[in-house]
């Protein structure tokens, strides 16, 4: 007699049955029914059709029966809210009943029951039981309170549940305390500034106190709320620290990470020079490397957290590299973070035993895991200076197995030592390019062209090998094409004479042939540079490169401080910030570490005698496009403008073209040349090409052409205007009563995909006003300056300047009051001036906003109706058409159009910068000037703000 | 906290889910499916698993995955943790872990899980608590309830839940006192082609039975506690004694629990008990291939080694294997190209070993790989770091108990390479 007969029934009078049997006189049937009916809640049947008669089941003296029924009124109230009231009143009674154990009951599944009308009669009883004399019936009550919070946060707090709350945490009962931080620190989640985990010095050692008591489930709770707290001095931290490190022998994992954290959040504030720091080192890597022996899935967390942990500290684990070896029935997941690990802990005292590791696993089966160990040994040599030759050998020992992947992947690696030790290993040359043959993906071919067009020189055939390479050029992929295009022209500096023609052939595949505009206009500059001054060509190509230097992969320092904060917790498996994954991410706070007890405040220059490599001396990473361009070229970089490049005239562009041709190889190439030049019928396709890409011109040019360039980016500005994107007039911000003289009116405006801050700055005073610059306070949706304020000329008295700045979304994040308000710091030769604005929430919405359908209708259902706002937009008179034109200008994405009854219902989405998505559902009745709006979003709090864009995009 | 819990079979059914929040659809594990469709192996599904919504973190036990979803930022070892209880939980109450048994007593399941956690809390997840609120079923109490109507549900509150020993209960009461310890020591290695170690380590464990009457107060000390710097604890051990005089002083759990954990890491010597000679060759051109394994003992103290089973995975190319083993059995499954040999007991007078040849696909080149030889082995009476205990004292209660110790010595992941 099984319970697995309560699955057997699918007959069709089944509820019929069931119910007959519910309404049964005899107790034991009547529990039998309420097991099958819980059985078939199990597999997903609907049973809500019993509610009545299971409900009626609940007034009972039998534990059991009560608990099934408590776990069937769970399930469905929230479908049948009136019949749920049917059960409040044996809720209430079972509160007061003297066995603590129905107490506790009864007002924990009060709590799950999510139906507004039944939270107003928790309350009494809830009050009650926060102030029981039986400690389990306290601490249920606080993990109630947290329940309600999440039905009715509002109630909640009229109650005064949260300062009842606040007053456990002084309990006398250690679960009780870790059940009200636990509940604490759920509700202090969806409200990030509420100060409501007050954490002072007294609170800290209650708090310390339980955590010795408490159960492991507490100790993870309060070891968390702990890690929030930024102690006093050094000598609190100690004492903290002190107290916490029991906690690392913890058999549950869990407690031993937030313990981990704890320590290496509070270690920041140790001197370095105690003895007690020492110690703590010392103390961590033990329970690290235990972690390691549990089952794989505990060991894939863990690994991704030491992985923060030692680019923070990698003193803890340093001699424990052995740890780190990879078994070979490991799960593919672990053994990849395995080998990330060890080569961040690899240096020159442990690199043999690596090496000879990493060659091991170059034989494994798994593929991925095979070209992972291969990439690790690129990078080992690169870490560790000394040990790159033998590095480069045990690559070529892996070539020579022959076996295509591990062959491509050496390729791939050895051109990065090339890059970093150039000059040195180039003999291996000659064995790599045997292998030509063999590679077949994009990567190991572009790598290897790389090399050949770098070593031209010292290659003999170089110009045969590029020249194979030519013959498919158009089945390359882009990566490929690029890199064999800069090749050949640098072959072509360095032997100009014999690859004339190759040039030529690479030149007019790229310009005329393909239709991948960089490339194209990759192939139009190399061709001008080449053609209009041979020796600066010669200077920009065959440059010499900043070397690559140290590990490329670290983790950005501020971001490792923020998820040093974090180990434990999701951020940490991610490597990302809560912030940038969390749903709705509501203003979450960043953390930051303390500073040490030497710097004083300034936590981003820790101590410099510090031995935190990682921190103190950021290492120098290959530098962005971006700023390598700025840095080489020094040319205005800001807007890129992204629209449709205007069509040139074809006629001018040619002739031009022609000339610039004619010219500059001659002096290249001396008597022999023919003039290259040829068919020019790519003109067209040329202007378009510079229009696109301004930010890889080379600062060389002669003079008419920039400035034929200019006019183009300035057409190019000019046809991104009239997007239709809503923006408000300008409106003064700061006046110049305010400013010594200073004026600044302006507005928001999103232009192709860019947020611009326009302002118009006026000198009223009677001195000239120069050195502008600009700066935000952290605002909600972290806009932040994408560039320098680019006021070149001194503003004299009387004159007014239009500055445009583009903004971007990735500066620091901080909930404001209002959503939208941006704090702002404006600096002149005179004064720093601050002032306030608010921009248009539609500035946000982002081009990539047009929902799916299906999605929205998924999401639609799956958002709460809590956090659906409506509202009114009086006076309007636009057909639904016009409206939905008008909005798409701003983003605002009409998915559906229904009409029901002469109204027009129109489906909308948007999707700020955060990736935070709103739908909304329009509704607009032709002959009726006023349009009801519906708003549901995630993060409710923006509804207000996206109402009133949608009534001023209406009405401009 | 942690949503809603789903449990999926081998076969990717959802046989069961719970939920301690809101009802989360189901549909949210096509995620999970997802990602086990990419997976080649069932292991190598990523333990945490984001979805637009929500996040997935499940294990994978007795080819049952335990899948949780979790909303907000929520530690993933909590929830981890927490899964594998739930598993040790449904083990300790129906004897295996499988889905019948979890379908045979879903009513006691819902009813377990449903006092695990509140509102995705932990609530009790010691298995003495959960015992006392809800009875594990048996096949007599089964029959009982079904005559008299009486339930498996607790009346009281448990008494041990709220004491400063939350995971004792008062009033237990044996007519046989007695206390067995078991030592328990596994060791990882990896041994490379020359026979020399690259690591080793040890992960040993002190599991207890202990079935005394009253509120016994035990201690517990070792021959050579300096072998142990790196210890996880039961709760019930005074954290304070062991730093200060490296005695373990606890209050014992009723019943079968484990007092410590332990890792004697790589930077100690760790003693490896057996060795492997091997030549496992393919030549270029050639579709046979040799195979020759020897093993030995070496340092186990005179202790004969047992259970002795020795697996590989052949390279792919493999077709067949032809072998004569000394002793024992060996099998070779085509398929998965794994070859086990079951060895038994190594006799140092005459060393077990298997010879012999695999044939390869005729005009297959030679296989790339080299496979890694999996040994298992066990010793008895004795633990392998040389951890003694010295003694055991009773203290709080008057009467003796008998007391055992065990030792155990057992391969966890030990690999040779090739």
């Amino acid at each position: 007699m099984t319970d697995s007969k309560y699955f057997t029934t699918t007959k069709k009078g089944e509820i019929f049955e069931l119910k007959a049997e519910l309404n049964s006189d005899k107790k034991e049937k009547k529990k039998e029914a309420v097991k099958k009916v819980i059985a078939s809640m199990t597999v997903g049947k609907d049973v809500s059709a019993l509610f009545p008669d299971v409900v009626n089941c609940m007034q009972t003296d039998n534990l059991e029966l009560k608990k099934l029924v408590y776990l069937y009124l769970m399930n469905y109230a929230k479908s049948q809210p009136d019949m749920a009231i049917m059960a409040v009143n044996t809720f209430v009674k079972d509160c007061e009943d003297p066995n603590p154990l129905i107490r506790a009951l009864a007002v924990r599944t009060m709590g799950c029951i999510r139906v507004d009308k039944i939270t107003e009669y928790l309350c009494e009883p809830l009050r009650k039981c926060l102030k029981d004399e039986d400690p389990y019936v306290r601490k249920t009550a606080a993990v109630c309170v947290a329940k309600l919070h999440d039905i009715n946060a509002q109630l909640v707090e009229d109650q005064g549940f949260l300062d009842t709350l606040k007053d456990l945490i002084s309990d006398s009962n250690p679960m009780v305390v870790a059940n009200a931080v636990a509940a604490l620190s759920e509700i202090a989640e969806s409200h990030p500034n509420s100060n409501l985990l007050d954490l002072n010095p007294q609170t800290i050692n209650k708090l310390l106190t339980a955590l010795n008591e408490c159960t492991e489930w507490g100790q993870i709770f309060i070891l968390d709320c702990l890690a929030n707290y930024t102690p006093r001095d050094d000598r609190e931290s100690q004492s903290i620290c002190e107290r916490v490190t029991p906690r690392l022998s913890h058999a549950n994992s869990a407690v031993v990470l937030s313990a981990v954290k704890v320590l290496m959040k509070f270690m920041e504030m140790l001197p370095k020079d105690l003895d007690y720091y020492g110690t703590l080192l010392k103390k961590l890597a033990p329970p690290l490397v235990t972690l390691l022996s549990a089952e794989p899935e505990l060991q894939y967390v863990a690994l991704r957290n030491i992985n923060l942990i030692v680019q923070r500290r990698p003193e803890i684990l340093k001699h424990e590299m052995k740890v780190f070896f990879v078994k070979y029935n490991d799960p593919i997941y672990v053994k990849l973070e395995k080998l990330d690990i060890m080569i961040r802990l690899a240096s020159q005292a442990n690199i043999a035993q690596v090496l000879a590791e990493l060659k091991e696993y170059a034989t494994e089966v798994d593929v991925d895991f095979v070209r992972k160990a291969v990439r690790a040994i690129g990078r080992c040599a690169i870490k560790v200076e000394q040990s790159a030759e033998r590095c480069v050998s045990t690559l070529l020992d892996l070539i020579q197995t022959k076996v295509n992947y591990v062959v491509q992947e050496a390729i791939v690696v050895i051109k990065d030592i090339f890059r970093k030790y150039p000059n040195k290993y180039e003999s291996v040359i000659a064995t790599l390019c045997e292998n030509l043959d063999s590679l077949d993906e994009p990567e190991a071919r572009a790598a290897m062209i790389w090399i050949v067009g770098e070593y031209a020189e010292r290659i003999d055939n170089a110009d045969e090998l590029l020249e194979s390479f030519l013959e498919g050029f158009h089945d390359e992929s882009t990566q490929v094409q690029l890199q064999l295009l800069t090749a050949i022209v640098k072959l072509f500096l360095k032997k100009p004479t014999e690859t004339q023609e190759l040039v030529q052939q690479v030149l007019s595949l790229a310009t005329q042939d393909s239709d991948n505009p960089d490339l194209r206009d990759r192939g139009y500059i190399y061709w001008r540079l080449l053609s209009t001054d041979p020796v600066a060509a010669k200077e920009v190509v065959l440059a010499e490169k900043p070397l690559i230097s140290e590990e490329t992969d670290l983790i950005e320092p501020t971001l490792l401080e923020e998820l040093i904060c974090h180990i434990g917790t999701l951020a940490s498996v991610y490597h990302k910030p809560p912030s940038a994954f969390v749903e709705g991410s509501r203003g979450v706070q960043h953390k930051r570490l303390p500073g040490s007890a030497g710097s004083g405040e300034s936590v981003d220059s820790p101590d410099p005698g510090s031995a935190a490599g990682a921190s103190e001396a950021p290492p120098a990473v290959i530098p962005s496009q971006g700023d390598l361009l700025g840095d080489l070229l020094n040319l205005d970089l800001t807007p890129p403008t992204t629209t449709g490049p205007p069509p040139a005239p074809s006629s001018g562009m040619q002739l031009g073209a022609m000339d610039l041709l004619g010219g500059g190889l001659d002096s290249l190439m001396g008597d022999e040349s023919e003039p290259l030049g040829g068919d020019l019928g790519g003109g067209a396709a040329m202007g378009a090409g510079f229009g696109a890409a301004p930010a890889a011109m080379p600062a060389s040019f002669s003079a008419p052409v920039s400035g034929g360039l200019d006019d183009l980016f300035d057409l190019g500005g000019g046809v991104g205007m009239p997007m239709g994107a809503y923006s408000p007039p300008k409106t003064i911000w700061l006046p110049a009563m305010k400013a010594k003289g200073l004026e600044i009116s302006g507005t928001f405006a999103r232009r192709a995909g860019v947020i611009q801050m326009e302002m118009t700055l006026t000198n009223k005073a009677m001195s000239v006003m120069t050195d502008f610059a600009i700066q935000f306070n952290r605002n909600s949706f972290g806009l932040a300056p994408a560039g320098p304020l680019q006021i070149l000329t001194p503003l004299s008295p009387n004159q007014s300047i239009e500055a445009s700045l583009p903004l971007s979304t990735v500066g620091p994040v901080m909930k404001m009051e209002p959503l939208t308000n941006l704090q702002v710091a404006v600096k002149n030769n005179i004064d720093v001036f601050y002032f306030s604005c608010q921009y248009p929430i539609s500035m946000l919405f982002v081009e990539d906003g047009k929902m799916e359908r299906q999605v929205f209708l998924a999401t639609w259902k799956d958002i709460p109706n809590d956090n659906e706002s409506q509202f009114q937009i009086k006076d309007c008179h636009l057909s639904s058409d016009a409206t939905s034109n008008k909005l798409q200008g701003s983003n605002v994405f009409t998915i559906a159009k229904r009409t029901v009854e002469g109204q027009d219902m129109l489906y909308q989405s948007m999707k700020l910068t955060n990736g935070i998505w709103v739908l909304a559902e329009l509704r607009v009745q032709t002959g009726n000037p006023n349009y009801t709006v519906s708003l549901k979003c995630r993060a409710p709090e923006v509804s207000q703000c996206v109402f009133q864009s949608y009534e001023a995009m209406l009405k401009n | 906290m942690i949503h809603s819990l789903f449990l999926v079979n081998a076969s990717g059914d959802i046989f069961l889910e719970k939920h301690w929040k809101s009802v989360v659809s189901r549909s949210v594990c096509d995620y999970f499916f997802e990602a086990q469709e990419r997976a080649t192996e069932p292991e190598n599904v990523p333990p945490v698993i984001p979805t637009p919504h929500h996040y997935l973190i499940s294990v994978l036990r007795h080819r049952i995955y335990f899948v949780a979803v979790i909303q907000s930022e929520v530690p993933p070892l909590f929830v981890i943790e927490f899964l594998h209880r739930v598993v040790d939980t449904f083990q300790d109450y129906f004897g295996v872990c499988t889905e019948a048994a979890i379908k045979d007593n879903v009513v006691v399941v819902y009813e377990l899980l449903e006092e695990m956690l509140d509102n995705g809390f932990p609530l009790a997840t010691e298995s003495n608590i959960l015992k006392e609120l809800i009875k594990p079923p048996t096949i007599l109490r089964t029959m009982v309830n079904t005559i008299t109507g009486s339930t498996n549900v607790g009346e009281q509150l448990p008494t041990g839940q709220l004491s400063v020993v939350p995971w004792r209960r008062t009033g237990v009461k044996y007519t046989n006192n007695e206390a067995y310890f078991d030592v328990v020591e596994e060791i990882d290695a990896i041994i490379d082609k020359s026979g020399s170690t690259i690591t080793a380590e040890i992960q040993g464990v002190i599991d207890a039975c202990v079935k005394l009457t009253g509120m016994p107060d035990l201690t517990l000390s070792f021959m050579n506690p300096r072998l142990l710097d790196d210890v996880s604890f039961h709760p019930c051990v005074r954290f304070k004694r062991w730093e200060a005089e490296r005695i373990l002083s606890f209050i014992p759990p009723d019943g079968n629990f484990r007092l410590l954990s332990y890792h004697v890491s790589s930077q100690n010597l760790v003693a490896i008990p057996v060795y492997v000679k091997h030549n496992i060759t393919f030549r270029e051109g050639s579709s046979q291939g040799r195979f020759d394994l020897t093993l030995g003992p070496k340092q186990t103290m005179g202790k004969a080694v047992e259970s002795v089973l020795v697996s590989s995975q052949l390279p792919r190319g493999v077709l067949n294997a032809n072998l004569n083993p000394s002793q024992g059995t060996y099998t070779f499954d085509p398929v998965t190209k794994m070859l086990s040999w079951d060895v038994g007991k190594i006799n140092p007078q005459k060393l077990p070993s298997l010879k012999g040849t695999m044939s390869l696909q005729a005009g297959a080149s030679k296989p790339d790989e080299n496979p890694t030889i999996n040994i298992q082995l066990k010793i008895q009476q004795m633990a392998i770091s040389g951890l003694k205990v010295n003694r055991l004292d009773m203290y709080g209660e008057k009467y003796k108990p008998f007391k055992g110790i065990k030792y155990m010595t057992k391969a966890g992941k030990f690999q040779v390479r090739t």
